[in-house]
């Protein structure tokens, strides 16, 4: 969960869940205490969560009689071992009588023991046979879970990504799938064996001495009044100190992210100053929900004590007047012991369970999410694109009451430069939406090759553009598989040939295994320019008939520049192309220039019916480019 | 975890004391089952009613004091731990915050977050399970033990016998389940990281309608992983199963040479009954030192990624407490920078990042610093705040070197704006006040308008006051880029640094803004990182680097003529527009 390569600086802190270890032992009692957040609808939740495990159920119901056969054997134990010590009591007490001939009966005693070994081997052989169905069962349940959220993922629009953060999808794919892993893996099974395993103990109690059973029983509502009371105390404290947490959280990542500045400005001091009192108010509230939390065992211990005792007192006095054997006060408390186990794991599961009902809740509602519309039945291909582009009419809106792009019409004969112009955040990206279908127009229609977009299946439709963009996006794998992203079961000379397109042979012919260089998490291994110039190769290589081209800014240098600009200019020619555009050269020779400001487009035309116009882009023109050229 | 402790040596009185009440808190639920055997053969065996009550009772009062010990336990554990978590985050805290600017990116903002919060919690943890359980658990064993060897010897020698038969079992299922989880480890990141890859690249693959390739992709990882996972699981299995049938067969061993014993009259009845009680207590110490083998690789990762921090010497220092240097009197006003033949090399890095360097700057005057990518710009201009210190040569502040300054002095004269800005949760002012704690409403709104971010920031609800979001994610990044600037006009400093600061504005935006800070820093040293030339075309002095090299210094229009790199970078860009 908390590996290093999956911080979480930022966000509201998550509820403190104890490590989701693949072992038992500290789970369940990391459960006690816990504020758990509420399920908006618990029981619709868990019912959705178990129809998962409904393609196992013939394993399910092996592993229920497993744990069954395993508890009830287990259980029978102590009642057995009593038996073999009243025969040893009885034949101590003989011998010690002097009656002749008297003594302990050795073969009873082994006939026991030895059955008593058979049991105990054919209860952990069950044991273990739940556990082990149980991994595969509660392992496939997740896999299956995890496949539908990546079926998911493909089938959601666009503008489901655009409008969450990363972190935030991942956190539902990732952290709330562990979650349901871990409970299915361990506390099932658990809730299963606590359960018989209280009714078994309860029911063999009964079977030796219903006064010493009630005595027993009746300390069960008292460990539940104090965990319930106690965990209550506890909730007020874990909440402040959740609270206390997530400023502090804030606050480092903030100081952290920011470190550069703090130091260029001396504010160390401060920083440590503002952490230290943070950490202090989460010091408070850490110890003392620690210590409430602290104080469920040893007071559980205490409620078991007090039966322990009570056992061995009123048994004791029940032996000595004959209505019990000594043996039975044996196997009553080793019950007794084991009576509360169950009670202070099910308390724990109970707060388990809630919290994975919370997050297979958030991962429910990612697999509830709206879909994109299904192709349209009868959906065509275009055949042999040739790059023909009108918009005709079009109304797109992110949101219904932010006007954007209204009454847009746009004719591009095949082969045709489109240039993009305007300052940052003036919305260029919204017309390659519309273009790729990212997003579907609210009015009007945009057709390739005359036909309407919406009629195209989306795959085929986006194998007809090739998309270049300043945030280069590229996998962990080889260059070579990288490259062949463009086109599938594309040819290894095919491949030398795009990155000969693309300028890119020369500088991956200098990497330690050329082509089969491994590209790194973060691609640190290549330069800005160097993951560009496969992006350029990756779109030469699927050779579209229309080009989305964003032209690259200042994060490389110049003479970099040049090349990825020549491979582009090359990448090109013969294509019908929308150019996000920087430079001058692409905006001079455009056959049309879209001028964008604040989403819409407020001029349009050809670079010199613009300037004469001596509007906006005049304007940007004169302040761009104008004093560069004269110095030039 | 061992080099964490002493983080708890403030805390040594409080440890003794939760030593102390383990220790009687472990006597008193080992005296219980003794009490009992004294219930069967003083009690039972004799017909006494009226000594049960009397053992009863004492039982009663020991469990009450072992209550009592395990509260009192927990309540100085939670203080000890708690108290050992805040110092030892303090003491990262307090580190990270004196690291130097290219320590800190060694590590990482995101790792660094890692280590002072989830890393301390996870020790914190740690601490707490071995102070409220793991350290009574080898008195219990211990205690046990002995106890059972005071009433036999030889019943005493199967409780024992069991113990390291324990341990061998869970030694092997140890030494295979631990390996196999590393690896489930390696799959679970693999598996995050195809998955990101598809969140941050769903652009691209939808582009080029590869959606069922990233399906095969994942599915592979999912499918690897999850077989791991269930064999990890199986193997995982056997542990509870094995460890209660040993717990079973003790108790069926302890009833089998017990009656041996008792029919040889030198054992009591009670005796056996003690001896499985003492059975299962040691079985439930063994679970407890279990749970924590279990945690404790976690753990002990976290204590040594804690520990890189805490052993990293900051590498800025601030001169040894003398005599303050006085700063020699130039004439020009104040924020003369001299570079004398600076040289610096990252450490661990094969080729320096700037050699011999050399170069002066006088207030009132702008120096640009030009060049490719790593060619050494941004370097240079972290030298001047110290972001890191030269290993060869000086980089002089008004004559003086400026490692002999101390770190906030010298800082206090410089306004530094970086590539990205940054901005922190606060009102819009306070970020612009960042610069200058003392600023008057004046100033702050001079500054911002300075920076032209006065016409965005009267356009906000609330002004001055409307308040920035962690990260400043509810401005643009151009508007960001404007605050970050007036942050440094309001520190009114002798030196400004941008290091290619302007690159998120447009080109009006840029045009005016340079304008406007003409006027602002006629008295001050400025320098400017960049890319473009259009940005430095009136610098007083153009500084043009390559390889970490000066291979050329001087205006616009000298260094066209006399200067091969420069009109290499001049006419790339002008190819890009002019000739292509």
């Amino acid at each position: 969960m908390s590996t290093e390569s999956r911080p979480q600086p930022s966000g509201p802190p998550a509820a403190p869940r104890p490590p989701a270890s693949i072992f038992g032992p500290p789970r369940p009692m990391g459960g006690l205490g816990i504020p758990a957040q509420k399920a908006k609808n618990f029981k619709g939740t868990l019912n959705r969560l178990l129809g998962y495990l409904r393609p196992h159920r013939n394993a399910l119901a092996v592993v229920v009689i497993a744990g069954a056969i395993g508890t009830v054997f287990q259980v029978v134990g102590p009642k057995i071992l009593g038996l073999a010590t009243t025969k040893i009591f009885e034949g101590y007490l003989a011998k010690a009588s002097g009656a002749p001939g008297a003594g302990i009966d050795f073969d009873g005693i082994r006939r026991l023991l030895t059955g008593l070994v058979v049991l105990y081997v054919i209860a952990n052989a069950f044991q273990y046979l739940m556990q082990f169905l149980m991994a595969n069962v509660a392992q496939r349940t997740v896999y299956a879970l995890r496949q539908e959220v990546e079926a998911k993922f493909d089938r959601l629009p666009l503008k489901f990504f655009d409008t969450r953060t990363r972190g935030e999808v991942m956190s539902r794919a990732v952290n709330d799938l562990d979650s349901i892993s871990g409970t299915l893996q361990q506390n099932l099974t658990q809730l299963l064996t606590s359960v018989l395993t209280l009714i078994g103990v309860i029911v063999m109690m009964l079977t030796i001495s219903w006064i010493l059973t009630l005595g027993i029983v009746l300390t069960l509502p008292l460990s539940l009044v104090i965990v319930a009371r106690i965990a209550k105390r506890s909730q007020k404290f874990f909440m402040q100190q959740q609270a206390a947490l997530g400023a502090l959280n804030g606050h480092v990542a903030e100081m952290y992210g920011g470190h550069t500045i703090v130091t260029a400005f001396g504010h160390e001091q401060r920083a440590i100053a503002t952490f230290d009192g943070l950490n202090a108010k989460y010091y408070d509230g850490a110890w003392r929900a620690q210590f409430v939390s602290g104080i469920i065992m040893p007071t559980m211990m205490f409620v078991g004590n007090l039966g322990f005792v009570f056992v061995a007192v009123i048994g004791g006095l029940l032996v000595t007047r004959q209505s019990i054997a000594i043996g039975d006060v044996q196997a009553f408390i080793q019950y007794a012991r084991q009576f509360s186990m169950p009670i202070m794991q099910l308390s724990g599961i109970a707060n388990m369970i809630q919290l994975t009902v919370v997050a297979a809740e958030r991962v429910f509602e990612l697999l509830d999410e709206p879909e994109e519309a299904a192709d349209a039945p009868g959906a065509t291909v275009i055949a042999e694109p040739r790059g023909a582009v009108q918009f005709d009419r079009v109304h797109f809106r992110y949101k219904q009451d932010v006007p954007l792009i209204d009454d847009l019409s746009l004719d591009v004969a095949p082969g045709q430069t489109i240039a993009i112009v305007g300052p940052t955040g003036a919305g260029k990206t919204t017309l390659v939406n519309l273009l790729m279908r990212f997003y579907d127009v609210d009015g009007g229609s945009i057709r390739v090759d005359g036909i309407d977009i919406r009629e195209v299946k989306r795959g085929a439709l986006r194998r007809t553009f090739g998309m270049v963009l300043q945030d280069t996006w590229l996998f962990s794998g080889t260059i070579r598989e990288n490259i062949a992203y463009g086109r599938e079961n594309a040819s290894s000379d095919a491949i030398v040939e795009a990155a000969k397109a693309a300028q890119a042979d020369h500088f991956i012919r200098t990497l330690p295994e050329n082509y089969d260089t491994l590209i790194n998490e973060e691609a640190s291994n290549l330069s800005q320019g160097q993951k560009q110039l496969l992006t350029i190769a990756r779109a030469f290589l699927a050779d579209p008939a229309v080009l989305i081209l964003d032209e690259a800014t200042s994060s490389v240098d110049t003479r970099t520049e040049v090349l990825i600009q020549e491979s582009m200019h090359r990448l090109m020619h013969g294509r019908t192309a929308f150019v996000i555009a920087h430079r001058l050269s692409t905006i001079r020779n455009a056959d049309l220039i879209l001028m964008m400001e604040g989403g819409r487009i407020v001029e349009r035309g050809s670079h010199h019916d613009l300037l004469a116009a001596k509007g906006r882009y005049a304007a940007l023109y004169e302040s761009q480019f104008a004093g560069r050229a004269v110095t030039a | 975890m061992l080099k964490l402790t002493p983080f708890l040596g403030p805390h040594r009185r409080q440890l003794a004391l939760v030593l102390v009440l383990a220790l009687a808190q472990s006597l008193a639920n080992l005296l219980l089952p003794r009490l009992t055997s004294d219930i069967v053969d003083q009690g039972i065996v004799r017909g006494d009613q009226f000594h049960i009550l009397e053992i009863g009772g004492l039982m009663l009062l020991i469990s009450l004091l072992a209550t009592a010990g395990a509260i009192a336990g927990s309540y100085v554990s939670a203080q000890v731990a708690s108290g050992f978590g805040r110092d030892l985050r303090g003491a990262i805290f307090a580190r990270t915050e004196r690291l130097s600017v290219h320590q800190f990116a060694r590590f990482g903002a995101a790792s660094l977050v890692t280590r002072t919060t989830n890393d301390t919690t996870q020790v914190q943890q740690m601490l707490i399970m071995m102070l409220t359980m793991v350290i009574a658990a080898p008195m219990m064993a211990v205690g046990g033990v002995i106890l059972a060897l005071s009433q036999d010897a030889q019943l005493a020698w199967v409780l024992v016998a069991v113990m390291p038969v324990m341990a061998v079992v869970f030694a092997l299922i140890m030494r295979g389940a631990v390996p196999l989880s590393t690896v489930m480890q390696v799959k679970i990141e693999r598996l995050n990281l195809v998955l990101g890859e598809g969140l941050s690249g769903v652009r691209v693959i939808r582009a080029f309608d590869r959606g069922a390739r990233q399906r095969q992709r994942f599915d592979h990882a999912n499918l690897d992983l999850t077989n791991t996972a269930i064999a990890v699981n199986r193997l995982i299995a056997v542990l509870m199963p094995a460890l209660i049938l040993m717990l079973n067969f003790t108790s069926v061993a302890i009833i089998w040479v017990g009656s041996h014993r008792i029919d040889a009259g030198v054992m009591k009845v009670g005796a056996m009954f003690s001896s499985l009680q003492y059975a299962m207590q040691i079985l439930f110490a063994v679970f407890m030192v279990t749970a924590m083998f279990v945690m404790l690789p976690r753990a002990s990762a976290s204590a040594a990624r804690i520990r890189e921090v805490l052993d990293l010497e900051p590498e800025i220092a601030d001169p040894a407490a003398g005599p303050v240097v006085e700063a020699v009197r130039l004439p020009g006003g104040k924020g003369h920078i001299e570079f004398r033949n600076v040289s610096f090399q990252y450490p661990g890095a094969e080729e320096p990042a700037l050699t011999g360097v050399s170069f002066t700057a006088h207030p009132g005057e702008m120096t640009a610093i030009v060049g490719g990518t790593g060619s050494g710009k941004s370097t240079l201009a972290g030298l001047i705040p110290r972001f890191y210190d030269a290993n060869d040569g000086q980089v002089l502040l008004d004559g003086v070197d400026i490692r002999t300054l101390p770190q906030a002095a010298l800082r206090a004269r410089i306004g530094f704006v970086p590539q990205t800005a940054v901005l922190f949760t606060g009102t819009v002012a306070a970020n612009i006040r960042y610069g200058r704690d003392d600023a008057s409403d004046e100033e702050v709104r001079h500054a911002a308008t300075v920076a032209q971010a006065l016409d965005f920031v009267e356009a906000m609800p609330e002004q001055f006051a409307s308040p920035v979001s962690q990260g400043g994610t509810n401005l643009s990044g151009g508007q960001k880029q404007r605050l970050a600037i007036a942050r440094a006009i309001v520190r009114r400093p002798d030196v400004y640094v941008f290091d290619d600061s302007f690159s998120a504005l447009d080109f009006t935006t840029d045009a005016r803004l340079r304008a406007a800070l003409r006027d602002e820093t006629v008295h001050a040293t400025v320098f400017v990182v960049a890319q473009r030339i259009s940005t430095v075309i009136n610098a007083d002095r153009i500084v043009v680097l390559d390889d970490g090299r000066v291979v050329g210094v001087g205006t616009h229009a000298e260094l066209l003529e006399s200067n091969e790199i420069y009109r290499e970078i001049v006419s790339s860009q002008i190819s890009l527009d002019e000739v292509a």
